[in-house]
């Protein structure tokens, strides 16, 4: 599902770690005042994902750096592993102590916590720094409010090989749909594996399917049918039959049904990573996981190239659209003041300009973008740039019951349990029972 | 047959104690037993009530209403959960993957249990080697297992190549993803797990099996098979009760092989009642619909073992548990 994504986004060998400590409560004196008083020391119980180096000491030192500024703020950093963060949130925000700033990736998952009332409105404290963001901040908003603040954001694409491609004699990489299935067959027949696919965790499958769908459907549709869950319009259907024809090309490798997306040499990624695909649809951490499951550090080194999603000729989509998402951070309801004030600080060009030059993420402030010095992120940030609407992963966007339903009936037609009609089916019954 | 001597016994002589020592006050000398049981049962009693009925009381309760784990419960949707989830055919499908691997394990794993176990139950070189290999499967953790044979099960990888090395190459399948082959392959690995849990329930067995039975059997004529199918089968018979009863149970609730193998894919194809409940209850965050879920996993897992206690088991347990108390 969609946590693995992001928990290989920046450490794919950190799943593997557990956690065990999740205590401490921020002080409970702190929440009765609702300003920033500078003299009132107050602790910040702040739980995020970073389980292994080199995000796990840098969100450290930007809290020690913080305290240093500020000496009456102190911290209790919690690194809790990408899955169990997953669980072990929702029942520590039901709980009397949830903690003050935590991992959010915006969406339909903010927004349920947002109708459960356990999160701070962030609206009025951001409103001086956050157009610095730009328009990416969106995602992290509910109602037009900003209740989120994300500081890395990467965008979905095609990795490839590009040796693989000259031996197949294609000189340019697809720009269409037709492009890319022409592609595929001179792929096939140069006998190379045209397309690495990691279905057996599903949210992969739902990445074509989302892309067709953001091809196919015009802006408005996709936004109204993340507000009013409503999926009448025949472009739904229609991005279900462009997932149709790219699966009767047969273009992905034997047996990818059951292949996982991130564990081991034999997953998708360790077949792009190794030599036996030729490319891969994945997001901006795929470089980052590909280079954990070969031996050669360099990950085929100058032979990786990128190319965004193809167009799909006569689809109402916008034309350039980008499927995406990100990391941020949230405040709880219970937090004190002074934690609008710290997610102010992460987002701010130094730390973020910090970050960027760790080369795990996008940085999103206007400003830090030249931080980044490897390659191929460099790569994602001008297409980043160069975009007209980065739409975040319909999975995430919408409401968790509905986004995994989604997932589910991708990975349905990839197995070919379901038609096309019956992959929206589905969407609009979750969406009945949201 | 033998079980109002022993109660009698026990009872008379734990009665005659206390009365001389309580000089024949039998208010307080319930009293003081009381106190001492409660002392004693106390403990597990409490973790029990905790750990398991009040969860069962909880899941109940949230199962009627629509929860996504945050807020409060204040959508009571009555049966409707229920009425979902027996009509989605998803876990219908689920609940027949079940009643699959019930049918099939007891099938599959009788016939190889018994002739292993008396196999091993004969004096024979390496025989502790054998019966420690076999069992070795069971000791490794379900997650271990299921990474080992993932691994194993990949497209060219070891299980393909030594299909290929005998000489069986063009009976290469796609083990893991091909959604008609995926649970007869589950079917396997689970059956190469718990072989050695079954052999040394059985070989326990064998051990209580006079072998004047036998010997005197083989006297009269019997052939080998015979033998085993009127004299060794029949005495083994609570035995093999007992083994039938934890497989169906374990069937019913396996879980962990499965999840990590195939995530009950491809598509829906090696879905369980409890990878249904996982993924719908919590990778969809409605755990109100999950609890529904699991309640109808619990009622099914209840009445199979009532049904099998009542009308299988009864021969074993009758005075062990049902007039002890008496």
């Amino acid at each position: 599902m969609l946590t693995s994504r992001r928990c290989g986004a920046v450490l794919s060998t950190a799943c593997l770690i557990a956690l065990a400590g999740c205590g401490g409560g921020s002080s409970s004196d702190a929440n009765s005042t609702k300003s920033a008083d500078s003299s009132k020391p107050v602790t910040l119980t702040w739980w995020h994902n970073a389980t292994a180096d080199p995000l796990k000491g840098f969100w450290q030192q930007v809290a020690d750096d913080y305290h240093a500024l500020h000496p009456n703020v102190s911290f209790t950093v919690v690194p809790v592993q990408n899955e169990q963060f997953n669980t072990k949130l929702p029942v520590a925000l039901q709980s009397n102590q949830p903690p003050d700033i935590f991992q959010e990736w915006g969406g339909g998952q903010e927004a349920t916590q947002v109708d459960a009332g356990k999160l701070m409105d962030l609206t009025q404290a951001s409103s001086s720094w956050i157009s610095g963001i730009g328009g990416q901040a969106a995602g992290w908003q509910v109602n037009g409010k900003q209740y989120g603040v994300p500081y890395s954001l990467g965008i979905v694409g095609f990795w490839y090989n590009k040796a693989m491609f000259a031996k197949a004699g294609i000189t340019t990489p697809p720009a269409t749909f037709d492009d890319l299935l022409a592609d595929v067959t001179k792929l096939k027949a140069a006998g190379l594996t045209p397309i690495a696919i990691g279905s057996k965790d599903k949210w992969p499958d739902a990445f074509y399917w989302d892309y067709f769908a953001l091809r196919e459907c015009s802006k408005d549709t996709i936004l109204k049918s993340a507000a009013d869950y409503t999926f009448d319009d025949p472009c739904w259907v229609a991005a279900g039959k462009d997932t149709q024809r790219l699966l009767d090309a047969k273009p992905f490798q034997n047996g990818f049904l059951a292949t996982p997306a991130q564990q081991g040499a034999g997953s998708s990624a360790g077949m792009l990573a190794t030599g036996k695909a030729a490319m891969e649809l994945q997001g901006h951490w795929d470089p980052g996981v590909m280079s954990g499951l070969t031996t050669s550090k360099e990950v085929l080194g100058s032979n990786l190239g990128w190319f965004p999603f193809p167009s799909v000729t006569g689809g109402a989509g916008l034309a350039g659209a980008q499927l995406g998402g990100g990391d941020g951070f949230a405040c709880s309801y219970k937090a004190p003041p002074e934690c609008a004030d710290f997610l102010k600080y992460v987002t701010s060009v130094e730390v973020q300009r910090k970050f960027g030059a760790l080369n795990v993420g996008l940085p999103v402030m206007a400003g830090s973008e030249t931080s980044v010095s490897d390659a191929n992120l460099q790569t994602l940030l001008k297409a980043r740039s160069s975009t007209p609407y980065v739409q975040t992963y319909l999975d995430v966007q919408y409401v968790t019951s509905v986004g995994q339903a989604l997932d589910d009936a991708a990975a349905q037609q990839f197995s070919g349990d379901a038609t096309p009609e019956q992959v929206v089916k589905q969407i609009a019954d979750a969406a009945k029972n949201r | 047959m033998t079980t109002p001597t022993v109660r009698k016994v026990w009872f008379s002589s734990r009665a005659s104690t206390q009365d001389a020592r309580e000089g024949g006050r039998p208010s307080r000398f319930r009293w003081g037993r009381g106190l001492e049981i409660s002392a004693f049962l106390a403990p597990a009693l409490i973790v029990y009530l905790l750990f398991v009925l009040v969860p069962i009381v909880l899941a109940a309760y949230y199962s009627f209403y629509k929860w996504s784990g945050l807020g409060p419960l204040n959508n009571f949707v009555n049966l409707d959960n229920y009425r979902r989830a027996l009509n989605d055919d998803v876990f219908q499908n689920a609940i027949w993957h079940n009643a699959l691997i019930v049918v099939l394990s007891l099938a599959v794993q009788f016939p190889l249990t018994l002739g292993l176990s008396l196999l091993l139950n004969r004096r024979m070189r390496g025989r502790a080697v054998l019966r420690l290999v076999l069992f070795a499967p069971y000791v490794l953790s379900e997650v271990i297992t299921a990474v080992i044979w993932l691994l194993m099960l990949q497209p060219d990888g070891l299980v393909d190549h030594a299909f290929s090395a005998v000489g069986l190459g063009h009976l290469v399948q796609l083990w893991l993803a091909d959604k008609h082959l995926v649970l007869y392959t589950m079917l396997v690995v689970l059956t190469w797990k718990y072989l050695g849990f079954g052999i040394v329930l059985f070989l326990a067995g064998l051990q209580g099996i006079p072998q004047e039975l036998t010997e005197a059997a083989a006297i009269d004529g019997a052939s080998g098979f015979k033998v085993v199918r009127h004299v060794t089968v029949p005495l083994l018979g609570p035995t093999i009760r007992i083994w039938a009863f934890l497989s169906i149970i374990g069937s019913l609730q396996v879980f962990d092989l499965i999840w990590i193998m195939t995530g009950g894919g491809p598509g829906n194809a090696s879905n369980t009642m409890v990878t249904y409940l996982i993924s719908r209850g919590f990778g969809r965050y409605a755990f109100g619909y999950g609890s529904a879920v699991a309640v109808i996993l619990f009622i099914i897992s209840f009445v199979v073992a009532l049904t099998y206690q009542r009308f299988v088991l009864r021969r074993d347990t009758e005075g062990a548990l049902t007039r002890m108390v008496g």
